[in-house]
């Protein structure tokens, strides 16, 4: 057995280094920073996110480091989209890695369930991706910050554009889980408080990933909205616009869209992209200023390949982190905490800053319309909407956010 | 009116390309009896290598002619599988073929993204159908209408096939009776091989017909394959025309549940399996299988008490794991803590398939359970860690008390299908009752008391819980009970002729196994301190199985080292490469090529007799 045992990890070691896996030899006084993000379960976002986290610590290395000279050395890991699995890895690269900071996560759960781990372990866990109010809000900690503009201010940004329309008859399609049900609640409660004559006529909860568009449709059409709110992404998303363009659910009628503009969801729709829907997103190859022109170039020229949204939300993590650290003096997590508190950050799309009343960044996102151009769908006439004039007042958060 | 026409003939395309997947699922089992969980890789397959060909070749010639080469191309990789791997599984433990697909499974998942990228790709629409006629003024795809006269048309040409032409006739024979079908002179393999070669075939087309409706993803595989089992579960295994019924009755209660309903699509398909598994055991067009013979796998040998080797193996075990934190490290005991609780939950589960008879793809829902448990106390009550895990097993023994009544009604694949429909169940209620299970956001907060907090107390406060768990799960195999359990599942006729209500014991049998799962749900609560649904979900029940089949159904020990290899292989790969999956898949395939009785298993079959000097008699006879 044993024998058998160890023919099986040689074969394993010799495989995982042909596959790429190399040890990383750093100086032994480096800044370790750990991360953790769903790289096989959703290798669509977290890929380009990974390379634009890659970035911004070469940038930062190659600028002599952090701290007087020190290193940063991250070490990523997988965590196959399971919250288990994440607070096992969190604890591998606190306890045997002996990580200064946390940072990464996609998921809702997942990010919550590190963000648990880290409140649990006083460690200092910057939340990329993971959307849910719940992390910087309900489930909020001292110990956990998040970059990416949340479902509320996302939501909040395209009540503004749909209080515009005329529209007073809404339906809405999102996935069945926590994302699509709290877009949908939010966006309903903040469209009627500026607009109390709109009524709410349809709404669908297609399971993620299994959306039977061609029904899905023919309900949503069934119940005669003047225009649509549609949180449906990745695949759910490219099926509900074929069937809803065959079947003409979209004629005269405006839609409404959280995230669709990320080229993430976006270019796969190809030369299908919906005209004319309202989007939140990142017209990375538009957007003409300064900062992003620094950003668009250094990646294109390590990666050749234009960046997606993830790639900012990597790159942008990472320059937070760092930036905390250096304004903390040390790796220490109680000062870190307290550097991150307030912390303005340089990121692609302008200055950030990390509240401190609920440790949300105030990162924005841009608002749009898609249009096509050489067959393939680009946004236009948008505009950036600054993540800080998108969420509701200190009142409101302190409420919502335990002490 | 027009709408719900419209709304009528959404359902029928909807049911055309689910028929087309269970289709080929239902012939592989009706014959082979192999769970094959790679159908849904292959119906991936099919997606991408239709979009691909799709995508060099333009027209309407390139588009037909990629959905059909892809076919047959995703035909013949059914037809390596078998040739290459399945194959030399035949003699193996029922159900362990599966393993061996899941392994499959793993290495697609990698080999997909490798080759064709993470991205979603959205192919053609298909040409001469990309546009819409008017039904009753409502506008309706062309395809879909394709679709509709495609699923009856298949359906058509399988009964010819199988009523019209010998190798159809042989397939029957087979499906309905296969020692008979051998016994006269019907060469197997090359029959097992043509099903394996049509099944796989009709997933790559229905992945290859999908190209016009949804962009070729990564998911597409875990997303159809479940769904393709409950079809061919409500149908009726090996029943192609049971699988159109089905197909046709969720594709409608999916086109029109919806407008009730809009939150149901999420627990839909399973609550359909739930309500006719109970009142039609076989499903829709099932039969009872043929009477048994006893012969249809080989008999499991008997299982003895641990001899004088064995013992002393277990007890330098129990030792060394209460060595071992001296010079582990924290993190490696956070591992261990996870193996002890796998194990326990690998072992529980054996309990009802082996010495049970009862196979179990929701044993997840009992894990769940004792975590749910624990946790919502500490949500609701604030109560303590000890009460938590007191409440842990209950909450799971009623939970299985309650499904495990209706399941041991049913055998075989459709009991293992019944609870997969449970779980399921139970997995919606956590995942949509916000305000009692927080939803998919779960529970947060559920850490262990003060005093377990250490990492090497709460490892012996597992050590002890799970070792004298897995320690009475085996005095309960070797208890009068135990015997009771295995004379039911080996002769279901005799025991009842003596006197045993083999239902009775089954369902006891079932609820201990629940409470035991339970106690390591609630452990494993503790352990990470959050809950989620993913604790009820389908991969939990998964790995419980690759464990079970990794370590060797037909002994005691196989669950604790099945656990133990599968955790560590797959935590230590994590840690190294990106293209774990691929490689996890790998080591799946050439530990059950090695081993194909599970490696507690083949090791027995060798060493076996230094161990058991009873197994040494038996040998030399």
């Amino acid at each position: 057995m044993q024998r058998i045992k160890r023919y099986f990890w040689g074969a394993a070691a010799a495989v995982a280094a042909a596959a790429g896996f190399t040890d990383p030899t750093w100086a032994a006084d480096s800044i370790k920073i750990g991360e953790i993000n769903s790289y096989t379960g959703l290798p669509a976002f977290t890929i380009p996110y990974r390379n634009g986290w890659e970035l911004a610590v070469e940038e930062v290395n190659a600028k002599g480091g952090l701290l007087g000279g020190r290193q940063i050395e991250v070490i990523s890991r997988d965590d196959g989209g399971k919250p288990g699995d994440a607070v096992r890895i969190a604890n591998e690269l606190v306890t045997s890695e002996g990580v200064d900071v946390l940072a990464g996560t996609f998921f809702s759960h997942v990010g919550l369930a590190v963000s648990d781990f880290a409140a649990h372990n006083q460690v200092l866990f910057v939340a990329a991706e993971p959307l849910t109010d719940a992390i910087t809000w309900e489930e909020g900690n001292r110990y956990t910050f998040r970059l990416r503009p949340s479902t509320y201010m996302q939501a909040a940004m395209l009540v503004e554009e749909a209080a515009k329309l005329p529209a007073k008859r809404w339906a809405t399609v999102a996935p069945n889980y926590e994302y699509g049900q709290s877009a949908v609640a939010i966006f309903k409660e903040l469209l009627q408080a500026k607009r109390p004559d709109v009524e709410f006529v349809g709404e669908q909860w297609p399971a993620l990933g299994k959306i039977d568009a061609g029904s899905t449709v023919q309900a949503l059409a069934a119940s005669q909205p003047d225009a649509i709110f549609n949180v449906t992404f990745g695949a759910d998303l490219s099926s509900f616009v074929r069937e809803g363009s065959l079947r003409g659910l979209f004629e005269d009628r405006a839609v409404v869209s959280l995230l669709t503009g990320e080229p993430e969801y976006l270019d796969p729709l190809k030369g299908e992209a919906p005209e004319g829907w309202i989007v939140t997103g990142y017209p990375w190859d538009q957007i003409d200023t300064p900062e992003h022109n620094a950003f668009i170039d250094a990646y294109q020229e390590r990666f050749d390949d234009y960046p997606r949204l993830g790639s900012v939300v990597g790159y942008t993590t990472f320059k937070a982190i760092a930036a905390a650290i250096e304004k903390a003096g040390s790796t220490d997590t109680e000062a870190l905490v307290d550097a991150m508190e307030g912390l303005t950050v340089s990121s692609p799309f302008g200055e950030i800053e990390f509240r401190t009343i609920d440790h949300q960044a105030t990162m924005g996102a841009y608002v749009g319309k898609i249009a096509l151009e050489d067959g393939r769908g680009v946004m236009t006439d948008w505009r950036y909407a600054d993540g800080a004039d998108y969420l509701p007042p200190d009142a409101v958060v302190a409420e919502r956010r335990p002490e | 009116m027009a709408f719900y026409v419209a709304q009528f003939l959404s359902g029928l395309s909807q049911a055309a390309s689910l028929f087309l997947v269970a289709a080929g699922l239902s012939i592989i089992f009706g014959v082979t009896r192999i769970v094959n969980f790679a159908h849904g890789s292959f119906y991936m397959l099919g997606a991408y290598l239709a979009y691909m060909m799709a995508d060099m070749w333009s027209g309407a010639v390139g588009f037909w002619g990629a959905i059909l080469l892809s076919a047959l191309t995703v035909g013949l990789l059914g037809v390596a599988m078998e040739v290459l791997l399945l194959r030399r599984l035949y003699r193996s433990p029922e159900l362990f073929q599966l393993l061996a697909t899941f392994g499959v499974v793993l290495v697609v998942q990698d080999v997909a993204l490798a080759i064709w990228g993470p991205e979603d790709l959205l192919g053609p629409r298909a040409p001469g159908l990309d546009g819409v006629v008017r039904i009753f003024g409502l506008p309706f795809p062309q395809y879909e209408l394709f679709l509709i006269v495609l699923g009856p048309a298949v359906l058509g040409l399988l009964w010819l096939t199988f009523h019209r032409t010998r190798w159809g006739t042989l397939v029957r024979a087979a499906t309905q009776d296969r020692e008979m079908t051998a016994a006269l002179g019907v060469n197997q393999t090359w029959l097992f091989t043509s099903v394996l070669f049509l099944g796989s075939a009709l997933a790559g087309l229905g992945g290859a017909l999908q190209i016009p409706r949804e962009a070729v993803n990564l998911q597409m595989d875990i997303n159809i394959v479940v769904e393709a089992f409950v079809v061919v579960v409500v149908g009726g295994m090996g029943s192609v025309t049971g699988a159109f019924l089905a197909a046709l009755l969720i594709g409608q209660l999916q086109a029109f549940g919806i407008l009730i309903f809009p939150g149901i699509t999420l627990v839909l398909v399973f609550l359909v399996m739930a309500v006719v598994l109970v009142v039609r055991p076989y499903g829709l067009l099932g039969r009872a299988p043929a009477t048994a013979r006893g012969e249809s796998h080989a008999l499991e040998p008997p299982l003895y008490p641990a001899g004088r080797g064995l013992q002393f193996a277990g007890l330098a075990l129990i030792v060394a794991l209460i060595a071992l934190p001296a010079v582990l490290g924290d993190y490696a005991l956070v591992v261990l803590t996870e193996v002890l609780i796998l194990a326990l939950f690998a072992a529980s589960l054996h309990f009802i398939m082996g010495p049970g008879g009862m196979i179990s793809f929701g044993h997840a829902a009992y894990f769940g359970l004792g975590a749910y448990g624990a946790a919502l106390l500490v949500e609701h009550f604030d109560a303590g860690m000890v009460t938590g895990l007191v409440v842990a097993p209950l909450a799971a023994g009623v939970g299985a008390l309650l499904f495990g009544w209706f399941c041991v009604r049913l055998s075989g694949v459709y009991l293992a299908m019944l609870t997969l429909a449970f779980a399921q169940i139970v997995w919606s209620v956590a995942f949509q009752w916000y305000s009692v299970t927080g939803g998919d956001n779960g529970i947060l907060g559920v850490w262990p008391a003060a005093w377990a907090s250490p990492k090497w107390v709460f490892y012996y406060l597992t050590l002890v819980l799970c070792t004298g768990g897995v320690l009475l799960l085996r005095r309960i195999i070797f208890a009068p009970f135990g015997y009771a359990l295995r004379a039911g599942r080996d002769s279901p006729l005799r025991s009842d002729a003596i006197g045993l209500d083999v239902t009775r014991y089954q369902w006891l049998a079932f609820t201990l196994a629940g409470t035991f799962a339970g106690l390591a749900g609630g452990l494993y609560a503790y352990a990470k301190g959050s809950v989620f649904p993913t604790l009820l979900d389908i991969p939990i029940s998964v790995d419980g199985l690759v464990m079970v089949l990794l370590g060797g159904v037909q002994t005691l020990s196989g669950p604790i080292v099945g656990a133990a290899v599968f955790h560590g292989l797959e935590t230590e790969m994590v840690r190294y490469t990106d293209y774990w999956r691929l490689l996890l898949g790998l080591t799946i395939i050439l530990l059950v090529l090695v081993f194909p009785q599970g490696i507690v298993g083949a090791l027995q079959s060798r060493l076996g007799a230094r161990f058991s000097p009873r197994l040494r008699e038996q040998v030399a006879r």
